[in-house]
C-alpha cells in the first residue's frame, strides 16, 4: 500500500499554516451565489401556507380564490379536510406565482376553516404531561443508595435549559427546475452528495435525473440534512408550472417554527462525594421535549465526561408537545448533558467548600481521557488567572459580583466516508473533485491545502471542484466529520495520482519511481534537487494522457490507517460580572482550550472555536424559544424577540488550541461541535460563583438572576 | 409605478409597487443578490445597503424612499478589481465563515468608518451592534474594521 501518512510536522509547507480562506474574496464582495440567490430565467416564487394553530383539525380548505389570482401558476393542498395539525407552522398548502408579492397575496386568499383542539406546550410541567410522557426506563450502576449513605457531602439541585432554534441566517429552502426528464436542484444543505437521491425518491424519478448544485450556504448547524417536505413541494410546483423554476425559501417566522430546534432538558439531580472531593455517586431524573417527537437526551452519558463514576441511577422521560420537531443542533444532546452535569458538580464542590477547579481536576480520573482534561483545566486556569481571581461563592464584594466557572466537552469527530478524484493534466494543471460542501468551516480551503502539500505545489495551482452530486460522493457535514473525511480522501487521491506521475517520469531521471519526491514545483530524486524535472516538464511527459486517481476514506476503518482519528476533548472557563441590582450578566472572558488532533489550518480552526463560544454565549444569556401556554403558539418566532448575542455582548474570547506533538500524531479530528458544548455550563457556573446562588434556568436573563437572588434573600 | 434609482453609479428604471422593499428590487429585478434576506424586519442587518452614504435596512425600506437617490450595495464597493479596505480587512482577519451576513456587515462597517474614520474597539462594537452573525465571527469583525481604519489612514 502506498504511504499516505502526513508529512512530519516540521516538514509541512502548507498544512498547519494560517492560510486565509479561499472563498473570502467572493463572500466579501457579494459575488458568492448562495442558492437563495439563484435566479434562473422564468423564475417563479413559491410559498407555503402553514398552520397558525398549535393543534387543530382542518374542517375545510378552499383554494379557488388563490388559483384565480392572476400570476398564480400552481396551487397544491398538502393537508386536506379532516387532517389533524400538530404544531404551529405545519405545512398545509403550497403555491407558486410570478412574483413574491403575488405568491404571498395568494396564500392569504386560501380559506381554511379550523376546529381548534386542545394543546400541550409546557413540557416543564411533567405532572400534566400524562400519556405524552414516555419514560425511557431506569439505568443503574453500582449501589447508589449505599453510596449516598456513605457520602460526606450531598448536593441536590434543579437545572433547566430551554428549547432553542438553529436560526440559520439563510433560511431553509431551495430552487428547483423540473423540466422534462431533468430536475435541477439548488438546495441550501449540509448534504450535497445524498440529497438528490432523497428528492428523487419523494418525487419518484430515478436519482440520475436529479442534478444537485450548491456552492455556498448560509448556515445549517445540524438543521439542513433532509430534502424536507418543502423540497418535494417546490419540485412538484415547478412541474405543475410547466417546468419553470420555482424558488421557495422559508421566511423568518417559518424558519424559527418549522426548521428544527434543540430539545429542552429539565433535571432533578442529586450527587455525592467524599470529603477529599472524590465524586462517588450520581442520580438524575430528567425530562425533555424536542416537539411532537418527544426529546431524547442520551441520559446514560451522565455524568458527562465524568461518566466512570462508580454509582449511578438515571431516569429520563421524553415529552411530546405541540411544537415543531427537533433536529441535530451543533453537538446534539451534548450541550444539555454538559450543562446539567457541570452545574450539578459545581454545586457539589460549593457544598464541599472546595474550589471548583480543584474538584473538576480531581475527578478527571473518572473520564476516559482524564490526563487530557487535567492538562486542559490547568492550562485554562492559567490563562484565566483562576487561582488569583477565584473566590468562594458569593464572597465577591459590592454590587458588581465577579465569578468564574467551568464547563467541559467531549466529541467523536471521526471523518465520514468520502471519495475524492485527483486529476493531473499534461499542461500541469491539477483538479481535485469531491461532492462535499463548505458550511463556512473552510472545506473549500483545507482540501487544496492537502493537495498542494502532497504535490509540492502552491495553493493557486489546485482547482477544487465541489458542491455537486456529479463529483465523487462524500458524507453529509454533520457530527464534525467533514474535515477528517475530505482530508483523508484528498491525501489518498493526490498520493495515488502523484505515484502515477512518478512512474511516468522515473525513466527520465534514471531512478525507480519510489525514489522520487514532489517538492517546490519539482519532481526530484529524493534529497537531490539537482536531479529534477519541473512540475510542468514532468506533466508534459503524460503526452495525450491525463492522470485520474481516486482516494477513499472509509470512516469505519480509517482510524487504523493513521490519517484521521476520533475523540476530541476541551474545556471552557467563563469569567463574568453580575450586577445584582439589575440582574445583568456581563461576560468578561470566555476561555476555550481544545484538542482536535492535527490542525490543518489554525486560522480557520480558531474561527470555528470563536463561533462555538459565541453560540454558547447566546444559549447562556439570551436565546430561548418562548411558548404561550394559553394559545399554544411560539411567542418569539422572529429576530426581535428571539435574542442572539450581538458583537457587544460577548466579552473577550481566548482560544488555546492544544497543538502539542502528541496531539498532532493523532491525525485529523473534527472540530465543529466540541467547542460549542461547554460554554453554557461555564457561564452558568460563573454566575453561581459570582452571586452565591444557583440560577436554575438558562438563559440567565436579568429577571431570572433577580428571582434567584430574591429566593436566597427570602 | 416607475422609479428611477441610482445603484452603484448606474441609473435603473424599475416598475413596481412603491411599497415593495428595496431589497426585493435589488435582488429580484436588478440581479444584485449580494444583499441578503435574513429576517425581513430590520433586525439582523444582512440586507444593509447605503443610501446617500448612510446604512439602511433595505428589507424594510420601501423602494419609493430610494427614488432619485444614490444606493450603494456590496457589489459597488470594489473599484477596478481592488477591494475596499473594509473588504480586505474581512479577508485578512477571517471575519467571515458562511459569509451570508458578510455583505451587510461590510456595508455597516463602511458607513461606520465614513462617520468615524478611526474608531476605538468600543466604537466599532457599538457601530456594528445591529448586525447579527450566527456563525460567530464577532472578534474577527472588530479586528477587520480596525485593520480597515488603519489601512485607510496609510
Amino acid at each position: 500500500m502506498p504511504d499516505y501518512s502526513w508529512p512530519p510536522m516540521e516538514k509541512r509547507k502548507v498544512i498547519g499554516k494560517r492560510i486565509s480562506r479561499l472563498d473570502g474574496m467572493v463572500k466579501s464582495t457579494g459575488a458568492a451565489k448562495y442558492n437563495s440567490d439563484i435566479n434562473p430565467p422564468g423564475l417563479l416564487f413559491g410559498v407555503l401556507l402553514t398552520s397558525p394553530h398549535g393543534h387543530a383539525r382542518i374542517k375545510s380548505i378552499d383554494t379557488s380564490e388563490a388559483e384565480r389570482l392572476p400570476g398564480v401558476t400552481a396551487v397544491r393542498v398538502i393537508l386536506g379536510a379532516g387532517k389533524e395539525i400538530q404544531w404551529q407552522g405545519q405545512e398545509i398548502a403550497s403555491l407558486a406565482a410570478v412574483t413574491e408579492d403575488i405568491a404571498r397575496d395568494a396564500a392569504r386568499k386560501i380559506k381554511v376553516d379550523y376546529e381548534i383542539l386542545e394543546h400541550f406546550v409546557d413540557e416543564e410541567d411533567l405532572a400534566k404531561a400524562g400519556s405524552r410522557a414516555k419514560p425511557a426506563g431506569e439505568v443503574t450502576t453500582g449501589d447508589p443508595d449505599k453510596a449516598f449513605q456513605e457520602a460526606d457531602a450531598i448536593s441536590q439541585g434543579y437545572y433547566a435549559i430551554p428549547v432553542i432554534t438553529h436560526c440559520c441566517l439563510e433560511p431553509h429552502g431551495q430552487t428547483v427546475r423540473w423540466r422534462g426528464e431533468r430536475v435541477d436542484y439548488w438546495p441550501s444543505t449540509q448534504n450535497v452528495s445524498a440529497l438528490g437521491a432523497e428528492l428523487a425518491r419523494s418525487i419518484k424519478v430515478p436519482v440520475t435525473q436529479v442534478h444537485t448544485d450548491m456552492q455556498y450556504m448560509g448556515g445549517g448547524f445540524g438543521s439542513k440534512f433532509p430534502a424536507d417536505l418543502w423540497g418535494t413541494e417546490c419540485a412538484e410546483l415547478s412541474k405543475a408550472s410547466g417546468g419553470r423554476p420555482v424558488k421557495m425559501f422559508l421566511d423568518r417566522q417559518q424558519e424559527l417554527l418549522m426548521a428544527g430546534n434543540r430539545p429542552s432538558v429539565f433535571g432533578e439531580i442529586k450527587v455525592g462525594a467524599k470529603k477529599d472531593g472524590s465524586l462517588t455517586v450520581w442520580q438524575s431524573k430528567t425530562w425533555a421535549s424536542g416537539g411532537l417527537g418527544g426529546g431524547n437526551l442520551n441520559a446514560d452519558q451522565m455524568p458527562y465526561v465524568y461518566r466512570n463514576v462508580p454509582n449511578r441511577r438515571i431516569n429520563h422521560t421524553a415529552v411530546s408537545i405541540n411544537a415543531g420537531s427537533a433536529r441535530a443542533w451543533r453537538a446534539p444532546n451534548n450541550q444539555q448533558l454538559s450543562y446539567i452535569t457541570c452545574c450539578a458538580l459545581d454545586d457539589l464542590a460549593a457544598k464541599l467548600g472546595m474550589d471548583s477547579l480543584d474538584f473538576f481536576i480531581k475527578n478527571t480520573s473518572l473520564s476516559p481521557r482524564g490526563e487530557v482534561y487535567k492538562y486542559q483545566l490547568e492550562k485554562g486556569a492559567e490563562i484565566a488567572e483562576w487561582k488569583k481571581l477565584w473566590k468562594p461563592r458569593g464572597t465577591s464584594n459590592g454590587p458588581i459580583k465577579r465569578g468564574l466557572g467551568i464547563g467541559v466537552n467531549m466529541w467523536g469527530g471521526l471523518g465520514h466516508d468520502s471519495k475524492c478524484r485527483a486529476i493531473i493534466n499534461p499542461d500541469g494543471s491539477v483538479e481535485v473533485q469531491i461532492g462535499t460542501q463548505d458550511l463556512g468551516v473552510g472545506t473549500r480551503t483545507i482540501v487544496p491545502q492537502v493537495a498542494a502539500e502532497t504535490l509540492g505545489l502552491p495553493m493557486p495551482a489546485i482547482k477544487f471542484s465541489m458542491g455537486s452530486n456529479a463529483y465523487p460522493p462524500s458524507g453529509a457535514s454533520g457530527g464534525s466529520t467533514t474535515v477528517g473525511g475530505v482530508t483523508a480522501s484528498t491525501r489518498k487521491a493526490t498520493v495515488n495520482a502523484l505515484n502515477k506521475l512518478f512512474e511516468v517520469v522515473a525513466p527520465s531521471l534514471g531512478v525507480p519511481a519510489d525514489q522520487l519526491e514532489a517538492v517546490d514545483r519539482k519532481i526530484q530524486v529524493k534529497g537531490n534537487p539537482a536531479k529534477s524535472l519541473s512540475w510542468q516538464a514532468a506533466c508534459a511527459k503524460l503526452g495525450v494522457n491525463r492522470i485520474e486517481e481516486m482516494g477513499e476514506n472509509v470512516g469505519r476503518t480509517a482510524p487504523r490507517e493513521g490519517l484521521i482519528s476520533q475523540g476530541a476533548a476541551g474545556i471552557q472557563i467563563a469569567d463574568v460580572s453580575v450586577d445584582i441590582e439589575t440582574g445583568k450578566v456581563k461576560l468578561n472572558r470566555l476561555i476555550a482550550v481544545q484538542d482536535c488532533g492535527l490542525i490543518v489550518n489554525p486560522k480557520l480552526a480558531e474561527s470555528q472555536i470563536f463561533g462555538a463560544c459565541i453560540m454558547s454565549t447566546c444559549g447562556a444569556l439570551y436565546e430561548e424559544r418562548v411558548m404561550d401556554q394559553q394559545i399554544g403558539k411560539t411567542l418569539n418566532a422572529d429576530m426581535e424577540f428571539y435574542k442572539l448575542s450581538g458583537i457587544n455582548d460577548i466579552g473577550e474570547i481566548i482560544v488555546h488550541l492544544d497543538l502539542r506533538p502528541e496531539m498532532d500524531k493523532r491525525g485529523v479530528i473534527g472540530l465543529g461541535e466540541p467547542p460549542a458544548i461547554g460554554g453554557i455550563a461555564a457561564i452558568a457556573n460563573a454566575v453561581a460563583n459570582a452571586v452565591g446562588v444557583r440560577v436554575h434556568m438558562v438563559p440567565l436573563t436579568p429577571n431570572r438572576v433577580l428571582e434567584a437572588l430574591a429566593r436566597r434573600n427570602a | 409605478m416607475a422609479f428611477e434609482i441610482l445603484v452603484n453609479g448606474a441609473s435603473h428604471r424599475v416598475e413596481t409597487d412603491p411599497e415593495t422593499s428595496l431589497l426585493s428590487v435589488l435582488r429580484n429585478q436588478l440581479g444584485l443578490t449580494g444583499s441578503k434576506y435574513g429576517c425581513g424586519e430590520g433586525q439582523c442587518g444582512a440586507c444593509a445597503v447605503l443610501i446617500d452614504g448612510r446604512a439602511v435596512r433595505s428589507c424594510i425600506t420601501p423602494v419609493k424612499h430610494a427614488a432619485g437617490r444614490h444606493v450603494t450595495t456590496i457589489e459597488g464597493l470594489a473599484r477596478n478589481g481592488k477591494l475596499h479596505p473594509v473588504q480586505q480587512g474581512f479577508l485578512d482577519a477571517d471575519a467571515l465563515q458562511c459569509g451570508y451576513c458578510t455583505p451587510g456587515m461590510v456595508m455597516s462597517a463602511v458607513a461606520l468608518l465614513a462617520k468615524d474614520p478611526h474608531p476605538t474597539d468600543a466604537a466599532i462594537r457599538r457601530g456594528m451592534e445591529g448586525n447579527v452573525c450566527r456563525c460567530g465571527t464577532y472578534p474577527r469583525i472588530v479586528a477587520a474594521v480596525r485593520m480597515a481604519s488603519k489601512g485607510a489612514a496609510r
